[in-house]
């Protein structure tokens, strides 16, 4: 699945995350995280964001990540939103996005 | 077992740290929202969050409602894409107008579930009825379909419907109200009120509950924790009551050991619809977990 375009989900309140989404310019994925977490559960955060993408085989994102405390189902479903703003209609009917 | 539908808290789908933290709060129902509190344009977002969030938060024994859009725009049906899957929520139908929109609904749900290999009637449906339309067919409404677990009042677009507005005490929904509830009688499914805005008048609300209680509703929509307090005491039986049931109960076994059917309690008559009722109030205490402290002292 490609990345095509730019999308945002998520807010800057408590308990969310705010993904920017974009396809990267060498077509490798990219995380930039600001975490109000970062020491305890930063790479734990980018594990849950790498796992995300891989799961729609996604290689080509460059991901900035603004998070305020999310639960992983929270990171996993705003992760998930930007994903289907940023693919193609026809990708957009993948299994993965109801799983 | 008697299932409590005395509070049923609305849970906005966007807002994330409701959603993680709505276990907390002692309420009978959760009612994830996707519908009027979800602009347009986030309609998508809030699928994935709920979706994840249900998936994988224990909501401990709550029931779990969520209010999908309308099926007549096609979202509808593309929230019970993502929702009906899990198997864990019930379905609120909002602006009932008839029948029909039960049969229809069901019927997009019954594909699903056949689609995921679920067992065909496991996914259950409330029905909010919020027209003019919608209370005149309370009726044919509540006897749709036998996955309907309760019809609901959606008060704000109904006196739009009516041309009024909400007013204390109620006048404008007092038809809507008896409709509503008889109908659900009827069809033997929970009968849930409307929510009740305005936060800072506690008294009116206490009032409406009491009303409601009163004309025989299992419970209310609600909009905020502060809410929960006041319809738990009022819902809940008292001791008194929880006696008064006790002593009903156990005069009946007697009068039946010498074969009477009716007899008389601290000299007024018990007959079968005080005893439906006094056995409604203690399975309502069991549930609540009165009965076991109060039946302990009383037959001490």
């Amino acid at each position: 699945m490609k990345i095509i375009r730019r999308s945002v989900s998520g807010t800057l309140e408590s308990s969310d995350i705010m993904f920017q989404l974009e396809s990267s310019q060498d077509g490798k994925n990219h995380i930039e995280l600001d975490s109000s977490v970062e020491k305890q559960f930063g790479d734990s955060i980018r594990s849950t964001i790498n796992q995300t993408l891989s799961n729609f085989n996604i290689t080509n994102a460059d991901v900035s990540a603004v998070d305020k405390g999310a639960l992983e189902c929270i990171i996993v479903a705003r992760l998930k939103a930007a994903i289907y703003h940023s693919v193609s209609e026809e990708d957009r009917e993948n299994k993965a996005f109801k799983s | 077992m008697t299932k409590l539908r005395r509070t049923m808290l609305f849970v906005p789908g966007n807002n994330t740290s409701m959603v993680v933290n709505a276990g907390i709060y002692p309420v009978d129902s959760l009612m994830f929202d996707l519908e009027d509190s979800v602009s347009l344009d986030q309609k998508d977002n809030v699928r994935f969050v709920l979706h994840e969030a249900l998936k994988t938060i224990n909501y401990q024994n709550k029931e779990l409602i969520v209010r999908i859009n309308s099926l007549s725009n096609g979202m509808g049906q593309t929230d019970l894409d993502y929702l009906i899957p899990l198997g864990k929520v019930a379905i609120r139908l909002p602006k009932t107008d008839s029948s029909q929109d039960i049969i229809d609904c069901e019927s997009y749900i019954e594909k699903i579930e056949k689609r995921c290999g679920m067992k065909v009637g496991t996914t259950k449906m409330m029905a909010a009825i919020e027209s003019a339309n919608g209370v005149l067919n309370a009726y044919s409404i509540a006897h749709a379909s036998k996955r309907l677990i309760g019809i609901a009042l959606g008060a704000e677009d109904l006196v739009t419907d009516l041309h009024t507005r909400r007013s204390p005490g109620g006048l404008e929904l007092s038809f809507a109200r008896s409709m509503i509830l008889m109908a659900a009688r009827s069809a033997g499914i929970s009968a849930i009120d409307t929510v009740f805005s305005d936060l800072n008048d506690m008294e009116g609300f206490r009032s409406e509950v009491e009303m409601i209680k009163q004309l025989g509703f299992d419970g209310k929509s609600i909009i905020n924790p502060r809410q929960i307090e006041t319809i738990v005491e009022i819902f809940s039986p008292t001791e008194k009551e929880i006696i008064a049931a006790l002593e009903i109960v156990d005069v009946m076994k007697e009068a039946a050991k010498m074969g009477k059917g009716v007899v008389s309690l601290h000299g007024k008559m018990v007959d079968k619809p005080i005893i439906e009722r006094a056995k409604r109030v203690l399975e309502t205490a069991k549930v609540t977990g009165q009965l076991a402290r109060i039946e302990d002292e009383y037959y001490e």
